[in-house]
């Protein structure tokens, strides 16, 4: 046959070969990947998704640290049982601000998109602690040594590496970036916190997150960030928008 | 020997590649069961170092990149010189790719205990390790593609096609996927370069085509070597082998969004991932046709052979995985099984039938000969070590299959009353006989790997079984009276 000849040439010029093998293996993902940079087409904008404050993005990179990801994924999908049991379907805009996404691959535990809210501080810094104390059947591993390491203060790089890659932090927030973080995790009965509300909405969660006033601990970062998780649009609010409609 | 008359090719580098490929697969497996284990008994987990999401990462690389990368790395360093007649274009350069990828698997894996990590799966490393890999990569690249170049047969055998098309194609991959910004120069961290949707498809993009290039287009390139050598019959098919090349090196790279089945990324995306998904099965069932046909007219061998029975079996195991994965990327059946165990013990499958045993296989053809050595010390040892292994295998599979469906069915399940039935918990209760089943298989793994070191041990210092060798010369000589 007379492909069979014209094969006979990419044998035996083997940069030739590697020429057609660059090409034919980059096709594949041309067609599927760059498309999704026009971001308009992908991720449809929706009301209160915003950055994460320093305290929760220092969370968010204790969960990477601690591979959180390998168990829990953060992605709720559009089936009957999972809206049921987690919340409203997951959006592409609640992962916009994640660098890289958390949607994860395998629930060994629940899934972790709509934690936010679900739980109390103390229930959520009792089960990092020691997870079997409430939850006996858990297979999770404990994580009470967050209690008393002291979390990243100065995340000024963090947001500033962020911004570079496009994420709105205004030079105030890289400004008051250590004060905010203290700030959330003081909370607003012994601190004031209008400068963070103003920078970072109302709805920010200010509070000490693992009871204790002496330090700002990774166990604050983590639990803040969890908290956060799910929340930040109000799917209540656009329930209503769209039944007016 | 007249293997490797007057030091015509590097074997040196090739005796240093199966060593370490021999010790990272012990530590690997041995990693894999420690967690496995962490999940029946959640106290072993020793915070922080030792927690599972830590170690879990250790596992894969460590099996993946570690074992799966010395065995490919030393492979195409022997069969491309065995196949183009010519010595490796720099013993220099070769010596740098082993230490240097031995530095970038021991960086790689601190870096995990310690808690440096981008956190995408299979592509863990920091941007510091990433530079280093790169460099390591580009030299391995140049001296594979020069050793190609300056060979004395005319065509270039079909595994150098798959190898090189490994090579490149990881190459891109890696570059693709770990782009990211330090947060300065002497930070250990960095932020991926994307975000949300479009890092979930680069990441499974680059994901799935770690399976796909790594731990397939290169075992494939040993495949159509050692395969054809160990039953010393020529390739089943010339036209199949080049069809089989580009459909898959083609297909494979649109399988990625696979894996993100009903998530926020566009259906186009979803539907499109399916649809060459379910057509890769045929690419994947060339190849193994290929390369099981090859025993044609040679299947006695198959009887008293370990060697060929470890990479026949790997072929089925292929065959297996490469069945189950396209029916798992369905949407219908993706919804049932993904986030479960389903799909750990589909990789099982693929990583320790394919990818371990067609490794197992080639180290056995390739490590007596490097060492200028007759056989391996003990046919008998590969045996054992080739059974245990497959009964590992069943039990890690089998288990993993009914704790995966029983996992997707509790979580949809309702009551009459239209609730859901289950409480997440409940599932994981329900997971607990599974689980030691699975590590009972993972152990069952590791032993024959052991049993593999003890064996390349005792046939490195040049020890030959006394007892097996005087059984396998009564037979010779009893065929000869006969």
């Amino acid at each position: 046959m007379s492909w069979m000849n014209n094969h006979d040439k990419l044998e035996k010029n083997s940069l030739l070969l590697l020429l057609f093998t660059i090409i034919v293996v980059s096709i594949g993902g041309i067609v599927e990947v760059l498309p999704l940079f026009r971001k308009e087409t992908v991720i449809e904008p929706v009301e209160g998704v915003r950055p994460y404050t320093p305290l929760e993005l220092a969370g968010y990179n204790i969960y990477i640290r601690e591979g959180c990801y390998n168990c829990h994924s953060q992605q709720v999908r559009p089936l009957r049982d999972e809206v049921v049991r987690y919340g409203h379907y997951s959006l592409a805009a609640e992962s916009m601000y994640d660098f890289p996404f958390q949607w994860g691959s395998k629930r060994t535990g629940p899934d972790l998109a709509r934690v936010g809210g679900k739980y109390s501080d103390d229930w959520h810094v009792a089960h990092l602690k020691e997870p079997r104390d409430l939850v006996p059947e858990s297979i999770m591993p404990s994580y009470s040594f967050l209690l008393h390491n002291g979390a990243k203060l100065d995340m000024t790089a963090d947001l500033k590496t962020l911004r570079v890659l496009g994420v709105p932090y205004t030079d105030e927030m890289i400004e008051f970036v250590k004060q905010d973080m203290v700030t959330q995790a003081t909370g607003e009965a012994r601190a004031d916190i209008t400068g963070l509300t103003n920078r970072y909405g109302e709805k920010v969660n200010a509070r000490d997150f693992d009871s204790n006033p002496n330090l700002v601990s990774e166990m604050d970062a983590l639990v803040a960030y969890l908290q956060v998780i799910g929340t930040m649009v109000d799917f209540k609010a656009a329930e209503n928008i769209e039944g007016n409609e | 020997m007249i293997e490797n008359q007057d030091n015509k090719y590097n074997y040196e580098v090739l005796k240093k590649f199966a060593i370490a490929a021999v010790f990272w697969g012990v530590v690997g497996f041995a990693a894999g069961v420690f967690i496995a284990t962490q999940m029946v008994f959640p106290d072993l987990n020793i915070e922080p170092y030792l927690n599972f999401g830590r170690l879990r990462p250790l596992h894969t690389s460590a099996v993946i990149f570690a074992f799966g990368g010395n065995v490919l790395l030393g492979t195409s360093y022997y069969v491309v010189q065995r196949t183009c007649g010519v010595r490796l274009w720099s013993d220099k350069l070769a010596n740098f790719t082993f230490w240097g990828y031995q530095a970038f698997i021991v960086m790689a894996a601190l870096g995990y205990l310690l808690g440096y990590t981008q956190g995408k799966e299979y592509a863990e490393p920091e941007w510091y390790v990433d530079i280093w890999l790169t460099i390591v990569w580009v030299a391995y690249f140049i001296n594979y593609l020069m050793t190609i170049v300056n060979r004395k047969e005319p065509h270039l055998y079909v595994a150098n096609w798959f190898y090189l098309a490994f090579i490149v194609t990881v190459a891109i991959l890696h570059l693709g996927n770990g782009l990211a910004l330090p947060t300065g120069i002497v930070s250990g961290k960095s932020y991926s370069a994307f975000s949300g949707v479009q890092s979930a498809m680069i990441q499974w993009w680059y994901g799935h085509n770690a399976v796909g290039f790594f731990l397939t287009a290169g075992f494939l390139g040993m495949m159509y070597y050692f395969v054809p050598k160990q039953a010393n019959r020529p390739v089943y098919s010339y036209r199949l082998s080049i069809v089989h090349f580009w459909s898959l090196i083609f297909i494979y790279i649109w399988a990625g969004p696979h894996h993100l089945h009903y998530t926020a990324l566009p259906d186009w995306a979803q539907t499109l991932g399916m649809t060459l998904s379910i057509m890769l099965w045929m690419p994947s069932w060339g190849g193994m046709i290929n390369g099981v046909m090859t025993l044609s007219g040679a299947w006695h061998k198959l009887r008293d052979d370990p060697i060929l029975q470890f990479l026949i079996i790997a072929l089925a195991f292929y065959g297996m995985s490469t069945f189950e994965g396209p029916l798992m990327s369905i949407r219908a059946v993706n919804a049932l099984s993904h986030y479960t165990d389903w799909t750990i013990g589909h990789v099982h499958s693929g990583a320790l039938g394919w990818v371990g045993f067609i490794s197992f296989g080639s180290l056995y053809y390739m490590i007596p000969r490097v060492f200028g050595r007759e056989r391996m010390y003990s046919t008998k040892l590969i045996s054992m070590h080739l059974w245990i292994a497959t009964t590992g295998i069943v039990f890690y599979i089998t288990a993993m299959w009914v704790s995966g469906i029983m996992q997707g069915l509790m979580w949809r399940s309702y009551d009459e009353m239209g609730f859901l039935e289950y409480s997440f918990v409940e599932s994981v209760m329900a997971m607990k006989p599974f689980y030691a089943i699975r590590a009972l298989g993972g152990l069952l793994y590791l032993s024959g790997a052991l049993i593999m070191a003890y064996n390349v041990f005792r046939t490195i210092r040049g020890d030959v079984n006394v007892k097996e060798q005087q059984n396998q010369d009564n037979i010779k000589a009893q065929g000869a009276t006969a």
